[in-house]
C-alpha cells in the first residue's frame, strides 16, 4: 500500500534521527564523555523504524542492550534519553539505568534490557492487557540473532502462541551474537523457521529495506489487533560497528564493512526509493537532516552540562516510597 | 468468624481481590487444570494442591490463565504485565523451580522501579510453595526465602497460619512492589479462625504470639507451629519464652525483635532455610550490632543441616529442627553463664 507523504517523512525522520544520534554518541564515546558501555544501532535503523511507525503510543515495545534505536523509533524524549545515557539526574531513569536500561513508559517503551533475550517474556506480559482488560494493543519484542537462541525467547513464543496474544517477535539478525557469527551459533540457521514451529506466521526479509519491514509489520499488527495472535519477523541487516564501542572486530574483514555500508545503507536505500518515485523532494529530506543534527547536538550538550544524581539518591526507589 | 484452612484463606484472599480490582488476574501451571482448553467440559481442578480452586468458575479463562510448563515465560509475562499496569498473581508451583526463572524475578521485576527511575510500579505477587515435611524430596521441599530476601526490590512474606495467610496475601496483592508469598506446603490443611470479610495484615509487621521474659524465640513459617508446641515443656523447665512470628522477612520488623531482646537478653531463631547465609543468621547479626549490650548469652540459630532435603521419612524428620532440639537450645541459652 502506498504510504502518505507524512508517513514517509515520519519514517525518514525516525531513521535519520537514529543515525545522527548514534554517530554523535560514537564521537562522544571516543572522547571519553560517556560514563558507560554503549552498543550502536547503525545499520539496523529500518527495523526499529519500520516496526514502530505501525505502533501507537499505547502499544508497547521491549528492547535490548542495543536499545538507542528502539527508544528513538518509539518517540522517546530525545533530551531525557540522552541525559540517561550520560547517567544524569534528569535522565529518563534518573541516571540509574544508563544506556543498557533506558525505559520510557510514557511512550510504551518498556525498557532496554541487558540480559539477552529476557525482554521477550516481558513483551508477552504487556500483551496480556488484551486478554485481561480487552484493551486494543500490540506489544513488540526486539530480539537479536544471539538472543534467538535463549530459552526465554522460546518460552515467550510458545506462551504467546498458546494464549493467542498480540505480540510481534522482531528478530534483528545483524550477523553476530557479540563476536560470534550467526552461521556458527544458530542451529538450523533459520530463525524465522523456528518461530513458525510455534505456530505463528513468520516473515524473513531484508532489514535494510524500510518498506519490507513496514509492510510485514502492518500485516502482523493488524493480525494481532484482530486477536489472531503473534507473528515473527526476521530482519537481516548487519550492524556497522562492533558489538560495543571499542570492540576491535577481529571476527570480520574490512571488506565486509565496506560492502555493508555501500550496498546496505538503510538511509540511502530509503532516499533513493522515495526520490526516484517522486514521493518526497530531496530538499525536504536535507532540511530534516540539518534539523536533526542540531537537535541531537543540543541534546548532547545539554546532557553533558546537567548534573549527575545526588549521592542521597543511591538507595531511593528500590521500593515504593514509604513502604519499606 | 469462621474456621477455615490455610488453603481456603489463600483462595478467599484472591477471590476478594479479584472482585475488588479487575486488573488482578492469576497465571500459572494447571491453575484451572485443563479448563484452559476451550473444549474441556470437566471440573476445574484448581492446581495440584487445590490452591486456585473455584477461581476459574468465578472469573473465567480471561483472568485465570493456564500456561504451559514454562516458568520463565510465566514470571516474565507477569513482570511485563505488572510494568504495564496490571496486577498479576503468578504461581510458581514449588519454590524450588525459582532456579529456572530467577532472571525474570531478580534481574527484571525486582529492578524495574530502581533502574527505570520510579517511572512505574511493579505490583506483582509470586505465590510459591516452600518447605519440607511431606516427603517431596530434594527438588520439591526447599525453603529458599533467604535467597529471595537477599534481593533488593523484592518483598518476602512467610505466613504461618490461616489468618495471616489471608491478610498478608491481600496486602501483597495491593502492594506496588514484587512480593514473593511463601506458602508452606505442610500448613495447607491447617485450621484457624479467618474472618469472611477483607482485611490486611501489613507487610513488615511481626506479631508477638506469647510474651515472656527469659528468651526471645523468632520462628519463621512452619517453625512457628513447632515452637508453639514447645511452650508447655519450656514452662515446665522454668523457661519463659517470648515467641515472635515476623510474618514477613522483607521488610522485616527488626524493632520488634530488638525490643524483645532488650527485655529477655537471649535470642533463639528457628529458620527452615539452609544454614549458610540463612535469614536467621542475618537476624542474629543485626541483633549483635544493635542491642549487643542487652545480650546475656550468645545468639543461636537453629536450621536444618547444610544438605539438601532428603526423601526418606526418617531422614526428613531428622532434617528439620524438632521440639527436643528447640527445648535443648533454649535451656542452654537460659543456663549460659
Amino acid at each position: 500500500m502506498q504510504l502518505s507523504k507524512d508517513k514517509l517523512i515520519d519514517a525518514y525522520t525516525r531513521m535519520k534521527k537514529i543515525r545522527v544520534f548514534e554517530e554523535t554518541m560514537r564521537d562522544e564515546f571516543a572522547k571519553g564523555t560517556v560514563p558507560a558501555f554503549i552498543h550502536l544501532y547503525i545499520g539496523q535503523e529500518a527495523i526499529a523504524s519500520g516496526i514502530c511507525v505501525e505502533l501507537n503510543d499505547n502499544d508497547t515495545i521491549a528492547s535490548t542492550h542495543r536499545g538507542h534505536g528502539h527508544c528513538l523509533a518509539k518517540n522517546s524524549d530525545l533530551e531525557r534519553m540522552t541525559m540517561e545515557i550520560f547517567c544524569r539526574a534528569d535522565g529518563l531513569c534518573e541516571g540509574k539505568g544508563g544506556s543498557m536500561h533506558i525505559a520510557d513508559l510514557s511512550v510504551g517503551m518498556l525498557g532496554a534490557n541487558a540480559i539477552v533475550g529476557a525482554n521477550a517474556p516481558i513483551a508477552v506480559g504487556a500483551a496480556l492487557r488484551q486478554r485481561v482488560m480487552g484493551e486494543n494493543l500490540v506489544s513488540a519484542a526486539f530480539i537479536g540473532d544471539g538472543a534467538s537462541n535463549q530459552g526465554a525467547v522460546f518460552e515467550a513464543m510458545n506462551l504467546a502462541s498458546v494464549l493467542k496474544l498480540p505480540v510481534l517477535f522482531v528478530f534483528e539478525n545483524n550477523g553476530y551474537a557479540e563476536f560470534t557469527g550467526v552461521d556458527y551459533h544458530c542451529g538450523g540457521g533459520d530463525i524465522a523457521g523456528r518461530a513458525e514451529g510455534f505456530g505463528m506466521p513468520s516473515y524473513k526479509l531484508d532489514g535494510s529495506d524500510f518498506f519490507a519491514v513496514q509492510e510485514a509489520a502492518a500485516e502482523a499488527v493488524e493480525r494481532a489487533r484482530r486477536g489472531d495472535g503473534p507473528s515473527a519477523i526476521e530482519c537481516y541487516a548487519k550492524r556497522w560497528y562492533g558489538h560495543f564501542e571499542g570492540d576491535p572486530q577481529h571476527y570480520r574483514t574490512k571488506e565486509e564493512l565496506e560492502t555493508i555500508r555501500k550496498d546496505s545503507d538503510p538511509l540511502k536505500i530509503f532516499r533513493q526509493k522515495v526520490e526516484d518515485a517522486g514521493l518526497v523532494e530531496s530538499s525536504d529530506l536535507d532540511t530534516i537532516d540539518e534539523d536533526l543534527l542540531s537537535q541531537v547536538t543540543n541534546a548532547v550538550e545539554k546532557a553533558k552540562n546537567s548534573p549527575l544524581p545526588n549521592v542521597e539518591e543511591l538507595t531511593t526507589n528500590v521500593y515504593e516510597k514509604g513502604s519499606y | 468468624m469462621t474456621i477455615k484452612t490455610y488453603r481456603e484463606a489463600i483462595i478467599e484472599a484472591m477471590i476478594l481481590e479479584m472482585k475488588r480490582d479487575e486488573k488482578v488476574f492469576v497465571i500459572g501451571e494447571d491453575i484451572s487444570g485443563g479448563r484452559g482448553c476451550d473444549d474441556f467440559e470437566g471440573e476445574a481442578a484448581g492446581g495440584p494442591m487445590g490452591l486456585t480452586q473455584g477461581l476459574w468458575d468465578e472469573f473465567g479463562a480471561k483472568r485465570v490463565i493456564d500456561t504451559p510448563i514454562s516458568e520463565t515465560a510465566i514470571m516474565g509475562a507477569a513482570a511485563g504485565a505488572a510494568l504495564s499496569g496490571l496486577r498479576p498473581i503468578a504461581e510458581l508451583m514449588f519454590s524450588d523451580f525459582f532456579g529456572v526463572c530467577f532472571d525474570q524475578i531478580y534481574n527484571q521485576a525486582a529492578k524495574f522501579r530502581f533502574m527505570y527511575g520510579d517511572q512505574g510500579a511493579t505490583p506483582l505477587v509470586i505465590r510459591t510453595m516452600i518447605g519440607a515435611g511431606i516427603g517431596c524430596g530434594p527438588q520439591h521441599s526447599q525453603s529458599p526465602y533467604s535467597i529471595f530476601a537477599n534481593i533488593p526490590g523484592l518483598k518476602v512474606v512467610t505466613p504461618s497460619n490461616p489468618y495471616d495467610a489471608k491478610g498478608l496475601l491481600i496486602s501483597s496483592i495491593r502492594d506496588n512492589d514484587p512480593v514473593i508469598f511463601c506458602e508452606h506446603k505442610a500448613l495447607l490443611g491447617m485450621d484457624g479462625e479467618v474472618p469472611d470479610d477483607s482485611y490486611e495484615v501489613p507487610l513488615g509487621k511481626g506479631k508477638i504470639l506469647k510474651e515472656g521474659s527469659d528468651i526471645s524465640i523468632v520462628a519463621i513459617g512452619q517453625m512457628v507451629g513447632v515452637v508453639q508446641n514447645c511452650i508447655k515443656n519450656l514452662e515446665q523447665k522454668g523457661i519463659s519464652a517470648e515467641i515472635i512470628d515476623p510474618r514477613s522477612l522483607s521488610p522485616f520488623d527488626d524493632e520488634m525483635v530488638y525490643d524483645s531482646v532488650e527485655k529477655t537478653g537471649r535470642l533463639l531463631v528457628l529458620d527452615e532455610s539452609n544454614p549458610v547465609c540463612s535469614f536467621g543468621s542475618w537476624i542474629t547479626s543485626m541483633v549483635s550490632e544493635e542491642v549487643f549490650s542487652s545480650l546475656k548469652a550468645p545468639t543461636k540459630v537453629l536450621t536444618p543441616p547444610h544438605c539438601p532435603v532428603p526423601a526418606a521419612p526418617n531422614l526428613e524428620a531428622a532434617y528439620l529442627p524438632d521440639m527436643e532440639t528447640i527445648i535443648g537450645a533454649s535451656e542452654n541459652l537460659k543456663n549460659y553463664t
